[in-house]
């Protein structure tokens, strides 16, 4: 942990590196909630087109909604992470 | 790793900012595509509908499945039979998506005119206009405020907390999000493309490294196909959301 800090402070001194650092951190972080939810919505979606076959149009519908907006923070995340990296 | 010499990512603005073409200020490589997937779109249909027969063939059958796919699958799915009104506008939305989208995997062009801001932010503040003009024609100012900020069934003690959450989601985060979600999976495409492609090149080497070039190549294949897959359900994604947030502006309880 110490010298991970040392790191950041060493690397502080060019803080393009220290963008750098901030942005793969911040970006991995933000893949994490995103990652558990999109495996939710799927298991759920596949489990109840299991179920119920000819329900599987609607489902399938519903289920890329859900993904859309589980998926925005990832994106939003790696939005973040081009703007850390690159400006 | 010496050998990977030739391997340097170029700087960002390289990949995404281009020369002004044909001599006008502000009309890119971008603009260009722009107005060729709206031309790609115009002739499609135009041809499509030049000579209607009973049964189609060509062209206009990939038109008849391409407006069967969205009055069944965007339309049908959220508004019900009353969206039907909304399907030329959205069929007309699904299809430059579409194209604007497909140009990323198309050779010597390799540049999805959605990956700048320009264009996806444009729809999404229409749509948002759109959604809530709707909403206040249909239900006055009063009440569409009501309906979007007052969820039924909340005791009336977490309006303090409901009615600013709503407020942000519905005002703020829907166009934003709406925007973002198509840029920065466009723009993420087209960086792994990037990646791949560049590391394929700098492995194209007399040396040693070259029994490496397998593994970025079918990488490159594999997102090839993956990048086929986001660019349709992006502009997938991007018409059933329009279609759900107007839907919901036009009928409160559904």
């Amino acid at each position: 942990m110490r010298n991970l800090f040392e790191l950041a402070l060493v690397l502080g001194q060019q803080e393009k590196g220290l963008g750098a650092l901030g942005a793969g951190i911040g970006y991995g972080a933000a893949a994490i909630g995103p990652g558990i939810g999109i495996g939710y919505v799927v298991g759920n979606a596949i489990t109840a087109m299991a179920r119920q076959p000819e329900a599987a149009g609607m489902v399938r519908t519903t289920m890329f909604l859900g993904i859309a907006f589980t998926e925005a923070l990832a994106l939003i995340g790696f939005v973040v992470f081009i703007l850390l990296k690159f400006t | 790793m010496a050998m990977l010499g030739a391997l340097s990512f170029p700087p960002i603005e390289e990949l995404l900012e281009w020369k002004d073409m044909f001599g006008i200020p502000g009309f890119n490589k971008v603009s260009l595509l722009c107005v060729l997937s709206s031309l790609i779109v115009i002739v499609f249909f135009l041809m499509a509908g030049r000579r209607r027969e009973l049964v189609p063939r060509g062209v206009q059958n990939i038109a008849e499945s391409t407006v069967e796919f969205v009055e069944n699958s965007i339309i049908m799915q959220t508004m019900g039979p009353q969206g039907l009104y909304w399907l030329p506008f959205l069929l007309t939305m699904f299809t430059f998506l579409l194209v604007a989208n497909l140009f990323e995997l198309v050779p010597v062009i390799q540049f999805p005119a959605t990956a700048r801001m320009a264009i996806p932010f444009p729809l999404a503040m229409f749509v948002f206009v759109l959604f809530i003009a709707m909403g206040v024609k249909r239900q006055g100012v009063g009440g569409y405020l009501k309906a979007t900020l007052v969820p039924p069934g909340v005791p009336k003690g977490l309006y303090v907390l409901v009615v600013p959450i709503e407020l942000f989601s519905t005002f703020l985060m829907r166009p934003f999000s709406l925007a973002v979600r198509l840029f920065a999976n466009m723009l993420a495409g087209h960086l792994l493309l990037v990646t791949f492609a560049l590391l394929s090149a700098a492995l194209f080497t007399k040396s040693i490294m070259i029994v490496l070039l397998p593994l970025p190549v079918a990488m490159l294949v594999a997102v090839t196909v993956f990048e086929l897959l986001v660019a349709v359900l992006q502009a997938f994604i991007f018409t059933i959301l329009a279609a759900v947030y107007i839907g919901e502006a036009m009928n409160p309880q559904h």
